[in-house]
């Protein structure tokens, strides 16, 4: 039992360190929007990529860097009712 | 080597990225002054700008092989030097400091804090340091901030503390920023927004009503803690962040920008808010809002401060703060916040204010510029806008302001800074019909997009041409006295006679000079103190200060043929094949030497070095015989009293030419070493070491120049040895600014008969003939070995094509969201009529449209603005003719095709897409345009459309036909009287959109945009397309091209290039003759075709490959991969053609990985394995680090490698990689 629960301590400690670190309950919305996320992180992060980005929509870097992270809140639109 | 791949690469950088993502300015150096340090991909740099050299100079350039994301530079009370912060994907924060005495960065912290790469919650994005040097905040685009402690052990050593988390989870940053608060804690701002309520909300309502908040980290020094000390809510488009000064000299806080809003926030402040000025015209939006994207703060030496802040137009607008009237300290209170309109320049990622006045700009696309601020924009009438004027509450009305955009009146131009970034495409190609290929891109965005041609070669700059009577054969200059500075004659040999000009304020003919004139000359040397001697074929003549002559005669029936002289000695080869050696005697006489040397063969050249500081001569004297020898004589006397003694020699493949004794700067110990240069009959540069003791030559960097005999001039390029060599185009060989090893560049200038180095009060430079002119010129930049020459192009280049037979290329441009020509000059024609209504004198200067290169186009959201181009870079070098397209098309590809059914004319396609909207994709329909080649392809006439119903984005020619991918679609196309005829069509051959095709015979690649390669086989006997083998990653494909029948090499839009090959077997079966229906039959593996390629080579560039292509760059040269990158990158990939260099490059990169870690801390063989593991390619860009080795740990490297290896021999194989394949 104590083994379990350590097991169970770590994941947790994992999860809260390492976004997106999944669980048994994991739902699509939150595996999407964790992908989602972490693609738009990503694009920013690699100058590159976010001037190919820009160029293609005929923008300026700055104004499409701002865009992504508004679309980091909700990337993958609005979540799930819950079902008690 | 347990396994051993088929094939290896070799990937050379040619040209480093150009497009500047970061730039700081600070005293990297400690001397005073300020230095800008940019980031161009993986390179820092540091530059130096000075009004005495009129512009920049690059100080010191080094590759830290890992993304850098962001730089920051603090400076410790009470130092004199800024060091360096750099954020990169290691997953570490690095300090740096420049030493400037050794040229290098010197790592002094490396703390690990995360995972590397680029992640979400890993901090890197964003990095912000103290002003006062005690803090540096990084951190993450979610939720993880940390913050060090930077300070000072009492050994004055820089520490750096362990970090302290300022963590949020489930909030997203937008920007940070330090702010100055003087000697109190320590405070950062953050923009932040909270998602961790709308996560949880189905019904969206708190998605809605999300709040964007400026929160205040204070660093608590004495508690050594961080705390969210403060936040408020700002307005919910805000992105950017800037730092007002604090402490005695500001009120502290931060300007935050968003959409059409600058405000003023502090904590115990009110808000001030004035909207961004709008501009105003006839072609503009009114209802236009505008966002920030760059800006800098500027503090003036009496105090005082403003910002420059650019909108995403280029405009540039000062804003300044003014206090409380009843309180005069600028600590106290604000007022109100103030915006003008300054200068519009091009947009920009960065800017920086320099102390000394100047602006440099890292414009997002294109060169970038520096400026000097010639005014602060107090002067003139510009309307000023303040914040009593607009509500602080940016959801409540006001009215929006205007301006009125103008050319430049605060800010001068002083130099602009060559980019290619972005290059979107790239074509390797001789149509000058010059040794080597040309390198033809399409580079930027906008208006200042360019056509360039890129050439190996350095920039000259030519000072004065003149003619001569009758064409000379060589040229020299001298100087009266040894110490003299400058040079008193010109001497010019002609056929049979000898020329004498004198250098003043008139070059004119002089016939006092003592020069003998109805002969020819073989060489003109100052000699001694202040006597000048002419060798000509009968004799030396020895001309002493006074005017007095004295003649030695070569003995009876013999001409002299070679010599070479230097300020005291002379030696000369007689055509009966004996050397006579010539001293300076005390009273500055010639005086001869008893010693003779006798050669077997005939002597074609000689060759002497300068007399060393201190010494009566030097040691030796080189002789080129026609039986391919170098010999090497000693001119010391030895214990017998005799000279000239044959020391070494050295076979070479041809007859020397040409021979000179000349030490460079290198790496050796000493700086520089003696170097015995030799050019042969068949154009070869040979430099080989020679020790200055006994003599012995080692260590040979051969070259093939030209196809002409060598000439060899010494020269001094910015104060450094160089030699020039003269053949079929003129070379320079210099020491590599960046590593000093050798480094042979063509000048960009005219085949020289002869040259010689040319110093007057006016110009210091190279004198040289070229057919029957008279020419100097000077070599002033050396930085850049690849000089670029542009043509302006419309709009935004998307991809290009060249005629089959004509040096002409096809361009298409595109630029979204603006407004297209026929609009621009109704809306424009408009208001000149309101104008002229108006006015009766008809003048309407006031609506001229403002020039698109500075200002930009007009914008209107989802049109577009496109047109062809036919570009002629050789002859006119300008853009020839412009096919505009109309009803918002936009041209997506072009090919150059013959219709067999047809005849053999060549007809230009164009695909377009009509309202096209490129994120989430969509568009109406698409169209392929079909036009007919006229004069010679210099114009051309429209055929017909063809509607089809997506945008086709490629078209190839293929089998006399045309080839489209459209969608996910293949087709193939004839010309019809009336539109294009589809003649045969394959359903969703590749999974998204086909991007790129290539074909050999009856196969195609495709390319899909997301989803890698397919290959597809084309069965003529059932005119069916049939795809047989496909990839199994999903590689995001953006350029291809054909290796071979079966390899295809490509690059992807996440910065990788990658080699892909068709197993043997599959291919074989795919080209079975018959209707393929076997193929047809196969069973498809997986969702996807029955087969699978293999990949032979993966390897990330960080940059992105927008073409690439399998070409030679030298002039017979073995081919090799090039590509070109978006950001300004041109590389190379070479194949490995002996098991031996590879084992050796193998053994070096590894070592090299461990001697010569990576700056930034990243895990060399992990960036180069960014995405998939690094496969069949080494890495040139690090084994040519080990030049840059000390020389111990050259010596430890070429050690541990397998075989002997030295030193020089290890550097040999470096320098031939580059030298050989590419330059």
């Amino acid at each position: 039992m104590a083994d379990k629960l350590r097991a169970q301590q770590q994941l947790e400690a994992l999860q809260a360190r390492y976004i997106g670190t999944g669980h048994a309950d994991t739902t699509k919305f939150e595996w999407t929007s964790n992908i989602a996320r972490d693609t738009f992180a990503s694009y920013i992060g690699h100058p590159p990529v976010l001037e190919y980005i820009a160029l293609g929509l005929g923008e300026p870097r700055e104004k499409v860097r701002a865009h992504m992270i508004d679309k980091m809140i909700q990337p993958v639109g609005k979540p799930p009712e819950v079902q008690d | 080597m347990t396994t051993m791949s088929s094939l290896y690469m070799y990937s050379l950088t040619v040209q480093p990225p150009s497009a500047t993502t970061q730039v700081i300015v600070g005293d990297f150096c400690g001397v005073g002054k300020q230095q800008i340090l940019t980031a161009n991909g993986s390179v820092l740099s540091i530059l130096e700008v000075s009004r005495q050299q009129k512009g920049y100079s690059v100080l010191h350039t080094h590759d830290v092989f890992g993304i850098i994301r962001g730089l920051a530079s603090f400076r410790l009370a009470g130092a004199s030097k800024d060091y360096i912060i750099v954020s990169s994907d290691s997953g570490r924060i690095c300090t740096l400091e420049f030493i400037l005495d050794e040229q290098r960065f010197k790592p002094i912290h490396l703390e690990t804090f995360g995972k590397s790469g680029v992640r979400r919650v890993v901090p890197g994005q964003y990095l912000a340091s103290d002003p006062k040097g005690r803090a540096v905040m990084i951190a993450s685009v979610e939720k993880n901030k940390l913050v060090y402690i930077l300070n000072r052990n009492v050994e004055g050593e820089l520490t750096i503390s362990s970090p302290l988390e300022a963590h949020k989870p489930q909030t997203l940053v937008y920007a940070i920023c330090a702010l100055d608060v003087s000697y109190e804690n320590p405070i950062f701002a953050a923009l932040e927004v909270d998602y961790s309520e709308s996560e949880v909300d189905p019904t969206g309502k708190a998605y809605e009503e999300i709040e964007k908040q400026l929160v205040y980290y204070e660093l608590d020094l004495g508690l050594n803690h961080v705390v969210r000390k403060w936040a408020d809510t700002v307005d919910r488009t805000a992105n950017m962040l800037f730092r007002v000064p604090g402490g005695n000299y500001g009120p502290s806080g931060v300007i935050v920008c968003g959409e059409e809003s600058i405000t003023y926030r502090h904590i115990n402040q009110d808000a001030l808010r004035v909207a961004i000025p709008r501009r105003s015209g006839a072609t503009e939006d009114p209802q236009r809002k505008r966002y920030i994207t760059a800006g800098t703060m500027y503090t003036l030496k009496g105090g005082g401060f403003f910002w420059l802040l650019q909108s995403e137009d280029g405009d540039l607008f000062k804003v300044t703060l003014d206090m409380q009237e009843s309180q005069s300290k600028p600590s106290g209170a604000v007022r109100r916040l103030k915006i003008k309109y300054f200068d519009t320049v091009p947009v920009a990622t960065n800017i920086c204010l320099l102390r000394s006045g100047f602006l440099f700009l890292a414009c997002e696309y294109g060169d970038r510029h520096l400026y000097e601020l010639t005014n602060l924009g107090d002067a003139d009438d510009e309307l000023v806008f303040d914040s009593d004027s607009f509500p602080v509450d940016h959801t409540e009305d006001y009215t929006p302001v205007y301006f009125k955009p103008r050319p430049l009146s605060n800010l001068a131009l002083v130099e602009t800074i060559e980019s290619m970034n972005p290059i979107m495409g790239c074509h390797v190609a001789n149509l000058a019909g010059e040794d080597a290929p040309q390198i033809y891109t399409i580079c930027g965005t906008g208006a200042r997009s360019t056509f360039r041609t890129s050439r190996h070669s350095l920039e000259v700059l030519d000072l004065v041409e003149s003619e001569l009577p009758q064409p000379a054969t060589s040229v020299w200059t001298t100087k009266k006295a040894v110490d003299d500075e400058f040079d008193t004659y010109i001497v010019l040999s002609l056929t049979s006679m000898t020329l004498v000009l004198s250098i003043g304020e008139d070059v004119e003919e002089v016939t006092d000079s003592g020069f003998m004139k109805e002969t020819a000359t073989i060489a003109v040397q100052q000699f001694g103190e202040d006597s000048l001697l002419q060798v000509h074929p009968k004799g030396i003549r020895h001309i002493a200060a006074s005017g007095r002559i004295t003649d030695w005669p070569t003995p009876l029936h013999r001409t002299i043929v070679a010599c070479a002289s230097n300020n005291r000695q002379v030696a000369i080869a007689l055509s009966s094949g004996e050397i006579n050696y010539f001293e300076c005697d005390s009273d500055g006489s010639l005086a001869k030497s008893d010693d003779e040397a006798n050669t077997t063969g005939t002597v074609t050249c000689l060759g002497l070095g300068e007399v060393p500081q201190g010494l009566a001569r030097t040691k030796f004297l080189a002789v080129g015989c026609d039986d391919c020898t170098i010999r090497i004589y000693t001119l010391y006397p030895d214990e017998n009293d005799e000279r000239l003694k044959q020391l070494s020699v050295q076979a070479v493949s041809s007859p020397p030419s040409a021979l000179t004794i000349m030490a460079m700067k290198d790496r050796s110990s000493q700086g520089s070493s003696l170097y015995v240069h030799v050019g042969l009959h068949s154009g070869v540069y040979i430099r080989t070491v020679m020790d200055d003791v006994t003599g012995e030559l080692s260590d040979t960097r051969r070259r093939f120049l030209g196809t002409k005999p060598v000439k060899l001039v010494r020269a001094s390029v910015k104060g450094e040895n160089a030699i020039i060599a003269l053949t079929s185009r003129p070379w320079l060989g210099y020491a590599d600014p960046k590593n000093s090893s050798l480094a042979l560049t063509p000048l960009s200038y005219l085949p020289l008969e002869s040259g010689w180095s040319f110093t007057s009060e006016a110009f210091r430079g190279m004198i040289g003939i070229h057919a029957q002119d008279l020419r100097i010129f000077a070599i002033d930049k050396i930085d850049s070995n690849i000089h670029q020459e542009s043509i302006p192009l419309a709009y935004t280049p998307r991809r290009f094509v060249a005629h089959p037979e004509q040096p002409l290329y096809y361009v298409i441009e595109a630029d979204n969201h603006t407004m297209a020509p026929p609009t621009r000059a109704k809306l424009i024609g408009d208001q000149d009529q309101k104008m002229n209504t108006k006015s009766e004198d008809g003048i309407n200067g006031d609506t001229n449209e403002l020039p698109p290169e500075d200002f930009g186009y007009p914008r209107a959201r989802g049109n577009w603005a496109s047109c062809i181009q036919v570009v002629d870079p050789v002859v006119d070098k300008q853009v020839l003719k412009t096919v505009e397209l109309e009803q918002n098309e936009a041209a997506v590809s072009i090919a150059v095709v013959t219709f067999l059914s047809l005849g053999s004319e060549n007809y230009l396609a164009v695909g377009t897409a009509k309202d096209m909207i490129v994120s989430p994709m969509s568009y109406t329909c698409g169209f392929i345009h079909v036009y007919r080649f006229k004069d010679n392809g210099r114009d051309l006439e429209l055929i017909h459309k063809t509607q089809v119903e997506e945008p086709p984005l490629a078209m190839l020619a293929f089998k006399g036909r045309l080839l489209v991918g459209i969608g996910r679609d293949l087709r193939i196309y004839d010309l019809g009287k009336r539109q294009l005829l589809r003649k045969s069509q394959a359903i969703e051959v590749s999974p998204s959109r086909i991007m790129d095709l290539q074909t050999q015979g009856s196969r195609i690649i495709c390319a899909d945009q997301r989803e890698s390669l397919t290959y597809v086989v084309h069965k003529e006997e059932e005119n069916r397309l049939i795809p047989f083998v496909d990839d199994s990653i999903a590689r995001y494909a953006t350029c291809i091209t054909m290796n071979d029948y079966e390899t295809t090499v490509g690059g992807d839009k996440f910065g990788n290039v990658w080699m892909l090959r068709c197993p043997p077997k599959v291919s074989e079966v795919a080209d079975e003759p018959g209707g393929g229906l076997h193929l047809l039959h196969e069973k498809g593996y997986l969702g996807g075709t029955p087969n699978r390629l293999d990949l032979l080579m993966h390897y990330f560039t960080q940059d992105i490959p927008m073409a690439i292509e399998k070409t030679s760059l030298t002039p017979g040269g073995e081919k090799v991969i090039f590509w070109a990158g978006l950001q300004g990158t041109l590389g190379a990939f070479i194949p490995f053609e002996s098991r031996k260099d590879l084992k050796m490059f193998q053994q070096l990169e590894l070592a090299l990985r461990n001697e010569d870690k990576p700056l930034a801390g990243r895990d060399h063989l992990a960036y180069r394995g960014y995405y998939v593991p690094v496969k069949g390619t080494i890495d040139g860009d690090l084994c040519e680090r080990y030049l840059l080795l000390s020389n111990d740990a050259k010596q430890r490297v070429a050690a541990a490698l397998d075989g002997s290896w030295n030193p020089a021999g290890v550097e040999a194989k470096i320098w031939n990689m580059r030298g050989l394949y590419v330059f």
